[in-house]
């Protein structure tokens, strides 16, 4: 299976990645043979098999963990906000979204 | 003592040398830092800061001089230095990536303050921050966009990677002790390549809180030191519950690594993988695994043959998995919060790509793609879940070899360091050098690197031991006694 260029910009504007014409060709060579690879992985016989997301599941029964419903960090909006590209009085600053 | 004598010492003798008062952590965190300096053209640290670091050694000092003991903070003034990977309050954190140059995280990572001088902590002066492939996504470090780093043994090799700085930092001796990552063999693999020791623990064992997400499944902090000894002692302190700040973090007490170090290993069932001894495995390694296998037989223990017979699927199933959990994490850099943003754009979906386009790097960017893809409408069940699927047939292969052995091992990598700029143009390649790597990360298990002596070009080979889950006491204590019969740890690069 090979992926055409209409396959990587659709997968680029899924990722939000702009990619020039150069590095959308470079981009195709790579990534399908990368998928040469995948494909001894697509012919085994996996019927019956329990996906394995995680491997804590090999070890103990992997349950939602949950914190109590309490107030535990200090407010630190401001050391939070230190390192954001754009902020005023205490809010992020995006391009308006809405006109 | 000269202060160069102190380069040679391990973690635990520094730490008794301190609290003798034979040396000061002031004295010991200058030499360390003058080394860093004069041997920067490794490209090992992409932050340094000497203010802060002696206002660590300093504060170290004083409580050292109040006698403070081992029992709360074991390796008090003994320095350290971190993997960018890890955030930290006191240095930038910038994960080998542009994206993030300069970011100054608010808080330090889990494991950074358990190894640190803040109370509570091992009491660790930390050095500086140390180069690694953007993100950790690679096995050369040459995807940093800090520069590469260089193998101490031959500057024209790289030293490996993900956490080439972290190897490079302990080889070169401008630290006694570092933390690195392992993702896919982030850990072992410049270990090996550089000639030290290092261990990734059972996953779950040491906090992700604070560590650069790159795969969430596979992620796992480790200490990299020039001795099973040194690891032992950092991987003590590094490891324990973090239940409220980790939601994988494992519910196991912490332990003491290095209690069994010097257990006998007689009648112990060593595993051979027979796939990891295959046409693909290079001669010059071949002998240097043999040579370290049979020294492990004078010492009583047996080898017997194993399988691991989807060991060469392993490369296809991580590089389904990781790029999928890797394109959802990265997901957070888009210009907004903190990091890079782009300065010219019309709107906010324009923002997005320009500002990624311009801060991700040419792998990172790769692996994104590739995970939106196996995760997008369509290709999910082909692509991902299948990749699950073996990635569970991979882990219960695992314990079926267990069944037949106590701990496996084997080459780390096919072949000894490569140049700089062989296979960066050849994504793929890089990811089929990680072959041995793999499979241990997929199935979570510990898995170390030792060194086994040397291939071609005169490069260093890496002993890979993995162990079943919590078993890292006894690949120390099989690396040691490995340590103790030969000296190959102890060489050092010219």
């Amino acid at each position: 299976m090979a992926l055409s260029s209409q396959d990587i910009a659709r997968i680029a504007h899924l990722a939000r990645l702009e990619l020039s014409p150069r590095d959308s060709e470079r981009m195709l060579s790579q990534i399908n043979g990368f998928f040469d690879v995948v494909e001894q992985m697509r012919a085994v016989d996996t019927s019956g098999v329990v996906p394995l997301a995680h491997p804590v599941e090999m070890t103990q029964a992997v349950a939602l963990r949950l914190r109590d419903d309490a107030v535990s960090e200090p407010d630190n909006r401001e050391a939070n906000q230190r390192s954001a590209p754009a902020v005023e009085r205490g809010l992020f600053l995006v391009p308006r979204v809405i006109e | 003592m000269a202060a160069s004598a102190f380069e040679q010492m391990g973690v635990g003798e520094l730490a008794q040398r301190l609290r003798a008062r034979e040396v000061s952590a002031v004295e010991l965190a200058q030499h360390f830092l003058s080394r860093c300096e004069a041997q920067a053209s490794l490209g090992a640290f992409v932050a340094l800061d000497a203010e802060v670091t002696l206002a660590q050694a300093r504060a170290a000092d004083a409580r050292l001089a109040a006698g403070e003991g081992a029992d709360t903070a074991p390796l008090l003034g003994v320095p350290i230095a971190h993997k960018d990977i890890f955030v930290t309050r006191d240095f930038a954190s910038t994960a080998g990536s542009k994206m993030l140059q300069g970011y100054r995280s608010p808080f330090d990572a889990t494991v950074v303050a358990r190894l640190g001088v803040q109370p509570g902590g091992a009491g660790m002066v930390t050095l500086g921050k140390l180069n690694c492939d953007e993100f950790a996504m690679g096995s050369s470090n040459e995807n940093s966009a800090y520069g590469v780093a260089r193998n101490p043994w031959d500057t024209t090799r790289i030293p490996g990677g993900s956490s080439g700085g972290s190897a490079v930092a302990v080889a070169a001796r401008l630290a006694p002790a570092v933390t690195g990552t392992d993702t896919g063999g982030s850990i072992r693999q410049p270990a090996a390549f550089c000639g030290i020791t290092g261990i990734k623990p059972t996953y779950g064992r040491a906090s992700r809180y604070g560590m650069i997400a790159f795969a969430s499944s596979l992620d796992q902090a480790g200490p990299m030191a020039r001795s099973a000894e040194d690891c032992a002692l950092l991987l003590s302190a590094m490891c324990g519950p973090d239940p409220d700040r980790d939601s994988t973090s494992l519910d196991v007490p912490a332990e003491d690594f290095s209690r069994s170090l010097n257990d006998s290993i007689e009648g112990l069932r060593i595993g051979l993988p027979r796939e990891f001894f295959g046409p693909g495995l290079s001669d010059d390694v071949r002998a240097a695994i043999d040579g370290a296998i049979a020294e492990l037989r004078k010492l009583g223990a047996k080898p017997v043959e194993i399988s691991l017979p989807r060991t060469e699927l392993a490369i296809p199933v991580y590089y389904i998995i990781a790029p999928a959990e890797a394109s959802s994490n990265l997901s957070r850099f888009d210009g907004v919060k903190f990091g890079h943003r782009a300065k010219d754009y019309t709107d906010l979906l324009d923002m997005y790509k320009k500002t990624r386009a311009e801060g991700f790097g040419d792998e990172v960017k790769r692996r994104i793609m590739i995970g939106a893809y196996v995760l997008s409408h369509g290709y999910y069940d082909a692509y991902y879940l299948q990749a699950q699927k073996i990635r569970r047939m991979i882990a219960d292969d695992f314990q079926r070899a267990f069944t037949e052995c106590d701990v496996i091992a084997g080459p780390v990598a096919p072949t000894v360091a490569w140049k700089l700029g062989e296979k960066s143009d050849d994504p793929v390649a890089n990811y089929l050098a990680d072959i041995f790597t793999l499979p241990a990360s997929l199935a979570g298990l510990p898995g170390m690197s030792v060194p086994a002596g040397f291939g071609a070009h005169r490069m260093p080979v890496g002993l890979q031991l993995i162990g079943n889950y919590f078993g890292e006491a006894r690949l120390l204590n099989v690396a040691h006694r490995l340590q103790q019969a030969t000296d190959f740890h102890l060489q050092q690069p010219t």
